[in-house]
């Protein structure tokens, strides 16, 4: 079964008396634990694109289903609490809360968004740590800590909840190629390990190639789809 | 909760110089209150002791119609025989009364034996007198306290006036109820400095000598003066003494008595309201200050962190968290500046008492400020700062909830 539906999905931004298109009629299906791609340039709506996958807006048109979930149906509170249980978010800026450590950063969304009890959630932030190599900066603030750093915090703040989902829009766009590729193997290797699905937008051609299934964007349209290693789902 | 606060408290430390600034204006307005309450509350309740316990009493009891004609002291509104009776025995009833005393009140003529001048006579029973008006023996500032009969008290601008000292003879003339008029003559007993209000100039002689001048065949009372164990139970004495002279009628089937309590006797309460009034207005500065700083800091950190209102609340925090944590910061806050304007306040009202100042009260001179706050005072202040700071906050923190997290990521 896919873990993410898009059919027809529209989406128009109004701008005073304007319209703007930024999706015209988008459908796919993603499978659980892929590891995914929308690239496409400035302005073709990976953006929107992501926001509509993430809850964090709806479309104008079409049916986008999120884990059994129809996206356009949920309130504001509902789809709050559905983004907290089903999906983790990397942002461009690495978005840390600055006045957390590092560890505590991580333990959010267990503590303010799930109710996790202490023993569990101490153990889930250690494993992350671990897991995105953290473990020694773990009482540092974001603000003592590199880029590259940041975003695997990110990283494991995304992931500390065991979502189905973890969506990144342009995750590398603020790191040097060689961070931007780490941090985009670190995803990876949480995939394998935690099977969760990535979905990622980037404009960057070179790190496109990590991902396993790119989804080519133009102008709010899909244009292509490319599938390595052979898996092809539609 | 305990995770809210610690992020509300980073929060208001990143910004240390705003937040120590805000807390500080709080601080200061704490103080402020606190002091002029302390003190405030002080120099009204000296006012207060200094004219109920020097002349007037706490409550004082009349027949009825007298208060309203009190210029002429009139005789003939004198309270007699069965009413008399009936009062003393319904006023040694009353457990919050500590003491009361009987006067006849009316005017004359005052002569040295060369000049006569008007006067106003209070006739008493000293030692009731001295139990009912405590402060009055310590108005007698040249000769003795000890009033006896024959003796007169007079007071200090008759005394220079007319050049009298004590151990002089004068005599006393008086018209009374029936139309005579009556001379008697008193050795003076001591002078006496005037008190702040109606009656303050007032001479004071024995009841039994008034008795003899104005002729009385039996025993007459002008005032009930009435002193309470409490000042405190003063609304509540007065309304319960009113309801219970209310059913003492005369043989028409009037009200015989009538009740008053200090405030209505004395020009001074409106100085005592004037008091409150200002405290009110210094608190509600207060809670203008409260309100507009701490929503002004609040406004400012929900603006510079709606990136991060936007990142929390994408991840999934529920618009009512985001609420509470503004919120809490406001709260903390305003529990600061209560602290450390409780502590400021108190210390500098601890100061002002152990530096003895000194001030004056219309005669009298050289009374010490005795600033005291209540912790009831302190409560309220501090309630009043944290419960403002929370309102304060509750605006800014409601729009940073209902932010749309797309809309406040995209923020720069
Ligand atoms: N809030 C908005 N209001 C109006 N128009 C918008 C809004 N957001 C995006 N658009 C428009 O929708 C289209 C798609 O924008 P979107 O941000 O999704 O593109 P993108 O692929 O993410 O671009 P980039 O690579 O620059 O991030 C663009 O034409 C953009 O101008
Ligand atoms: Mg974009």
């Amino acid at each position: 079964m896919s873990l993410l539906i898009a059919e027809e999905v529209g989406k128009n931004y109004q701008v005073g008396e304007v319209v703007i298109p930024a999706l015209r009629g988008v459908s796919f299906a993603i499978d659980p634990a892929s590891f995914v791609s929308f690239i496409g340039p400035s302005g073709s709506g990976k953006t929107t694109l992501l926001n509509l996958i993430g809850c964090l807006d709806m479309p104008t048109s079409g049916r986008l289903t999120v884990a059994g979930a129809d996206v356009g149906t949920l309130d504001r509170k509902q789809s709050a609490s559905f983004r907290g249980a089903n999906i983790g978010f990397i942002f461009q800026d690495f978005n840390l809360l600055p006045v957390l450590t590092v560890s505590e950063n991580i333990e959010y969304p267990l503590l303010m968004v799930q109710k996790v009890p202490p023993g569990e959630r101490r153990r889930r932030v250690t494993a992350l740590l671990e897991a995105v190599g953290m473990v020694d900066q773990q009482d540092k603030y974001p603000d003592q800590i590199s880029g590259g750093q940041k975003q695997r915090v990110a990283v494991a703040r995304a992931l500390v909840t065991n979502p189905k989902l973890v969506l990144a829009d342009e995750p590398t766009a603020n790191l040097d190629h060689q961070t931007a590729y780490m941090v985009l193997n670190l995803m990876k290797k949480m995939r394998d390990e935690f099977k969760t699905t990535f979905i990622f937008s980037t404009h960057d051609q070179k790190i496109v190639g990590e991902a396993e299934i790119i989804y080519l964007l133009e102008d709010g349209e899909l244009k292509g789809k490319e599938v390595k290693g052979g898996k092809n789902n539609g | 909760m305990a995770n809210l606060f610690k992020i509300a408290v980073r929060n208001l430390l990143r910004y240390k110089r705003r937040t120590l600034l805000t807390a500080s204006l709080i601080t200061v307005g704490v103080v402020f209150v606190l002091v002029f309450v302390a003190v405030a509350g002080s120099f009204k309740n000296m006012m207060i002791g200094q004219i109920t316990d020097s002349m007037i009493g706490h409550v004082q009891v009349h027949r009825k119609g007298f208060v309203a004609s009190i210029e002429t002291l009139p005789l003939n509104l004198n309270l007699k025989g069965g009413a008399i009776a009936r009062l003393e025995k319904i006023l040694d009833a009353q457990p919050e009364v500590e003491a009361y005393s009987p006067r006849v009140k009316f005017g004359g003529m005052f002569s040295n034996f060369t000049e006569t001048s008007s006067i106003r006579l209070t006739a008493i029973d000293p030692e009731r007198e001295f139990k009912t008006v405590p402060l009055l023996p310590g108005r007698v500032t040249a000769g003795s306290k000890e009033l006896k009969t024959g003796g007169i008290l007079i007071p200090e601008l008759l005394a220079r006036g007319m050049k009298v000292k004590p151990g002089d003879p004068v005599v006393i003339v008086a018209t009374n109820a029936d139309g005579s008029v009556n001379g008697k003559q008193f050795t003076v007993t001591g002078v006496m400095e005037s008190a702040t209000g109606p009656g303050g100039r007032d001479g004071y002689i024995h009841l039994g000598d008034a008795r003899e001048l104005l002729r009385m065949e039996d025993r007459q009372v002008s005032e009930y003066a009435v002193r309470l164990k409490k000042f405190g139970n003063l609304a509540a004495f007065s309304a319960k003494l009113e309801g219970i002279l209310a059913g003492e009628l005369n043989q028409q089937g009037k009200p015989l008595f009538e009740v008053h309590a200090w405030e209505k006797l004395s020009p001074f309460f409106n100085i005592a309201r004037m008091i409150d009034l200002m405290t009110l207005f210094i608190k509600l500065m207060l809670i203008a200050i409260v309100l507009i700083s701490i929503m002004n800091v609040m406004i400012m950190a929900v603006y510079e962190r709606i990136r991060e209102i936007g990142t929390i609340a994408a991840i999934g925090t529920q618009p009512g968290k985001i609420l509470s944590m503004f919120v809490i910061e406001g709260f903390c806050m305003g529990v600061a500046g209560a602290l450390i304007g409780n502590s400021v306040g108190i210390g500098i009202v601890q100061l002002l008492n152990i530096l003895k100042i000194r001030y004056d009260f219309g005669q009298q001179q050289g009374i010490v400020l005795q600033a005291g706050i209540s912790p009831a005072d302190i409560l309220v202040i501090s309630a009043t700062v944290i419960v403002v700071s929370v309102i304060a906050s509750l605006q800014p923190a409601f729009k940073a909830s209902r932010m749309e997290p797309i809309k406040a990521l995209r923020h720069v």
